[in-house]
């Protein structure tokens, strides 16, 4: 059952353990060790799709290669959220701990943090800061670097096949799965990329074990997580909860009190209304009963002031232009989706156009090669359902 | 072996086998644009998506290997919905005006269109808002963008067949397209012309410039005399155009549309070929004795240069190795040459007066024949180009009915040939024809291989080399007794630049090279019927083959027209007037 109450955690920016301390645990422990732990706490991928990190530790582990990489992503560019750079700004030594982790587990040499390109300004602090870790890493023993490669500023190049692909020196645009990254990823050697706040998480396991981690949230979404709440709130900012709280319960902490709708998981997630706030759950899909909610962080709230013709209309652009434009559903569907709620609030198309549009936000769900464009539809037809007079009128 | 079930039925496919294989082996063909034989995996039209029992997604079948257990359905309601949708937003950016679409009744998106019944009323039509341009500015190839489904095939073969990437992917989103560098227009980039492009170009977005109309305008002037040549590789393909199969010899019956079609002289491309073969055989014997005899710094390997598309290709990429090409013109020049020359005295027609079409498997030959050096016959020598889809349009338009035609033969003079000459049309026949011709130079005797045929360098191998030992010279080669002549083989262009690369670095044990810019060599030619795969190219390869071998003759310096060309007017190989009318020069290039 969902916990009532937000729980408010301090794990990621608390500075009452070293990290170096952590990594000397960590060392200490076999690789097996670590895997299982991180396999035990339930860790699942906080940048939003949320695979679980040990299993894909283990996957990349159990490759036979004489070269694997560790992928840090740092390319968050989900509209909403903003928590990435927070973590890289204040401790980006739990995030560097977090691949050497990772590189111990698999056997990597070589690490990459993949940054936002609008993120440049953090570039100096995370030199400095690799610096000291690579001098830790030297003082372990461990043959582990970490460069920093920026990305160009595609919203495509977070999902992590595009982000490969660009630190090929390709085009930014999203391999055909499988093969998987853990198997075929940076120059087609094994490759584990990780969010940023992922990483750091795997350190705040090892430092408190994964049954206190477990301990953390619901059945199927243990642990908590860093969320950047933004829109009509008197409070925006980071807030690092528990997993699992009810919509009902973040509005009341978040809310102006006028709340109509949250979007929850920026322009690729859901938008929820008023009337479903008390059944809906921040946390995987699967191991909750009712309406549960994923998300990479981003949770914009919107009150009664809103048009969500606007805020659909705002996500659609974005989309529009951020497609990577390879794909059918994604590169034409976008369009379709945009022109087409104009052309309604114009009378230009009926209103029962809509329901061709939301046939069509179905297809790309089903068709589109990779997540950006399974996704559009997520906001589509949670904003188009629950909002079909404001489409129109 | 991996089990699956596709709709219903129990299949065991090896491992690595796609979904799309795996449903042909069931007989379901399962629709595609983006996939091509030739090419690698894009995965991107998503036309050819199934649906998988358990998966949360429709995975696109050509990128999906099949896995032990899977349940798969290729023409379930999900999935014809999911098509369908893909199918009308395609149709929604596309310039649907497929009455005056030159591809139109060979068009992938039209064929799939029909057969979902696509509605254009669905969704909006997203051109209306959108400055599309059409770039004419090649003289081979035309690129309309309103017609453009961005399924990349073009792309693909550019690098990977081609290794020119003159065609890529810009921008993203609503205004990802497909575009030069920069954005450039055709005529100023680095392209070989070659058309694979257009060949695999499942719409009308790549089609060649055409010159259909100018061709009719000449043969309906009274006043001027249309001669027409065919190249080898035509006569093999043209069929597919008008009712044949793959692999059908139509040599006779095109000899007799074209009459039919009003040229004034029906004349042979092959004739050309043989008389390449004389001047190009005695250049590599020439380059051979100044290095070995006299000793001086000859560039050697000798490269042909039949095909415009390499020579492009090679003045772009390693202009510093011109020097390895023959300096002689392709067959279609060679001709051009001539025929404004001395066939134009022997039939007494003012050159002025001629207009010289060629038929050709190629859209670089339209390049080719407007080169500004191509005139030494005193203007241009070739005046227009159309490739054998052209033809086939004109023959379609002109009423005849092709499969029923009777067949006739070329005119004289120029329309006699060879064997050798017809090999030319597919990879390694130039070479085979040279050496039938040189090693008999040479020795005196016909190549030790059984029937003529030198099968070690036929095939459709990317590269392919052999060599042939030289002995029992005549006197007057004496220099080459006991020689190993290495010759190798490629197609395709980035087979080529294997080649070039060893060339580059000093490094090519060869001494004579043949290069066909195009996969299978001429007969998978950028101006051949489409579709053009491999399955095709080896059938088309197959009937050059057995054109060649019902041949009377099969050596070019047995053409008999050739003999008495160069007892009436050439005097001999490499000689004065042939340096003047046969050979060219060649052109340094940016690379960008």
């Amino acid at each position: 059952m969902a916990k009532q109450k937000l729980k408010r955690v301090d794990l990621i920016f608390s500075q009452d353990c070293s990290c170096r301390d952590i990594l000397a645990a960590a060392f200490s422990k076999s690789k097996e060790e670590i895997i299982q732990m991180l396999i035990d706490s339930g860790l699942k991928g906080r940048g939003g799709a949320g695979f679980p990190t040990g299993l894909k530790w283990k996957m990349a582990a159990e490759e036979n290669s004489n070269r694997k990489y560790v992928i840090c992503n740092a390319d968050e560019g989900e509209p909403g959220t903003f928590k990435d750079r927070e973590i890289l700004d204040r401790v980006a030594l739990k995030v560097l701990g977090g691949m050497a982790l990772c590189a111990y587990v698999i056997g990597a040499r070589e690490g990459f943090i993949y940054l936002r390109h609008e993120y440049r300004f953090l570039i100096p602090k995370l030199e400095k800061m690799m610096e000291t870790f690579h001098k830790w890493m030297d003082e372990f023993d461990l043959d582990f670097r970490v460069k920093l490669f920026m990305g160009s500023g595609a919203y495509v190049c977070g999902e992590e096949t595009s982000l490969i692909e660009s630190m090929e020196g390709k085009r930014g645009e999203p391999r055909n799965k499988p093969p998987y990254p853990t198997n075929n990823g940076y120059l087609g050697k094994p490759t584990v990329v990780n969010n940023v706040e992922t990483l750091v998480y795997t350190m705040m396991i090892v430092r408190i074990g994964a049954d206190e981690f477990k301990n953390m949230g619901i059945e199927g979404s243990s642990g908590s997580k860093l969320f950047s709440v933004s829109g009509d709130t008197p409070k925006a900012g980071i807030y690092e909860i528990e997993m699992g709280m009810t919509l009902e319960d973040f509005v009341k902490e978040f809310g102006d009190g006028d709340t109509k709708a949250v979007q929850v998981g920026g322009a690729s997630g859901f938008c929820v209304p008023r009337k479903r706030f008390k059944e809906t759950t921040i946390g995987y899909q699967g191991g909750l009963k009712g309406f549960s909610l994923p998300t990479g962080g981003s949770m914009m709230i919107f009150n009664s002031s809103r048009s969500m013709y606007n805020v659909l209309h705002n996500y659609l652009e974005f989309f529009e232009e951020e497609s990577c434009g390879q794909c059918t559903p994604c590169r034409v569907g976008c369009q379709q989706l945009l022109k087409g709620i104009e052309a309604i609030k114009r009378g230009e198309k009926s209103h029962k156009y809509l329901n061709d549009l939301l046939r069509l936000a179905e297809t790309m769900k089903l068709t589109a090669k990779c997540g950006l464009g399974q996704s559009v539809g997520n906001s589509f037809s949670s904003i188009v359902e629950n909002f079909r007079e404001e489409m129109i009128y | 072996m991996i089990n699956l079930v596709i709709d219903g039925k129990k299949v065991s496919v090896p491992e690595g086998t796609t979904l799309l294989e795996a449903a042909k082996v069931e007989n379901v063909k399962i629709p595609t644009l983006c996939y091509h034989d030739d090419l690698c995996i894009a995965g991107n039209c998503r036309v050819c998506v199934v649906e998988v029992e358990g998966w949360r997604v429709l995975p696109a079948s050509c990128a999906t290997p099949a896995m032990e257990g899977m349940v798969v359905y290729t023409n379930s309601p999900l999935v014809r919905r999911a098509r369908k949708d893909i199918l009308a937003l395609l149709v929604s950016e596309h310039s649907t005006q497929c009455t005056t679409c030159y591809r139109s009744t060979n068009c992938e998106l039209q064929d799939l269109a029909s057969e979902y019944n696509i509605d254009n009323e669905i969704y909006l039509n997203l051109l209306k808002n959108k400055n599309f341009t059409i770039d004419r500015t090649s003289w081979a190839i035309e690129k309309d963008e309103s017609k453009c489904i961005r399924c990349q095939r073009c792309v693909r073969t550019c690098a990977e067949l081609q290794k020119v990437n003159a065609l890529d992917v810009i921008n993203k989103g609503a205004d990802m397209k497909i575009a030069t560098f920069f954005d450039t227009v055709l005529s100023d980039v680095v392209c070989t012309n070659c058309g694979q492009c257009i060949n695999r170009c499942p719409t009308g977005a790549l089609t060649e410039r055409r010159y259909i109309d100018e061709i009719w305008e000449a043969l309906g002037d009274p006043d001027k005399h249309v001669i027409v040549q065919t190249a080898p590789a035509v006569r093999v393909a043209l069929g597919e155009m008008l009712g044949f199969e793959p692999g059908v010899r139509v040599t006779g019956k095109m000899a007799a549309a074209l009459k039919h079609l009003g040229f004034d002289s029906v004349l042979d491309t092959d004739f050309a070929a043989d008389l390449t073969i004389m001047e190009e055989g005695h250049e590599l014997l020439d380059r051979l004795k100044r290095k070995l005899v006299d000793k001086e710094d000859i560039p050697l390997p000798l490269m042909t240069s039949c095909s415009p598309g390499w020579i492009k290709f090679i003045e772009h990429m390693y202009p510093d190795h011109l020097g390895h090409l023959s300096t002689c013109k392709s067959p279609q020049q060679m001709f051009g040459a001539i025929a404004k020359t001395y066939y134009a005295k022997r039939i007494g027609v003012a050159p002025e007066n001629i207009v010289n079409v060629s038929v050709m498997p190629c859209s670089a030959k339209k390049f080719e024949a407007n080169r500004l050096e191509m005139n030494d016959s005193g203007m241009q020598d070739i005046d227009l180009v159309c490739t054998t889809r052209e033809l086939g349009h004109m023959i379609r338009q002109s009423g005849i009915n092709f499969k029923e035609i009777p067949p006739a033969k070329f005119d004289k003079f120029m329309g006699d040939s060879t064997g050798a000459a017809v090999i030319f049309g597919a990879t390694g026949g130039v070479m085979e024809a040279a050496l039938r011709t040189a090693y008999e130079v040479v020795t005196g005797r016909e190549v030790p291989f059984d029937g003529l045929n030198i099968k070690p360098i036929r095939g459709m191998d990317g590269i392919r080399d052999a060599s042939v030992k030289l002995e029992n010279v005549l006197p007057e080669w004496s220099f080459l007794e006991g020689i190993e002549l290495r010759v190798a083989i490629a197609h395709g262009l980035t087979n080529a630049t294997q080649i070039m690369e060893d060339i580059a670095i000093g490094n090519s044990p060869y001494h004579f090279i043949e290069i066909m810019a195009c996969p299978g060599g001429c007969i998978g030619g950028g101006g051949q019927p489409i579709p053009t795969n491999a399955e095709i190219r080896q059938k088309r390869a197959e009937a050059i083959y057995t054109e060649d071998e019902k041949m009377k003759i099969r050596k070019s310096h047995e053409n008999p027209e050739v003999i008495q060309l160069y007892k009436e007017f050439l005097g001999k190989p490499l000689g004065e007037v042939s340096h003047h009318l046969l050979h060219t020069k060649y052109t340094r290039r940016e690379r960008v």
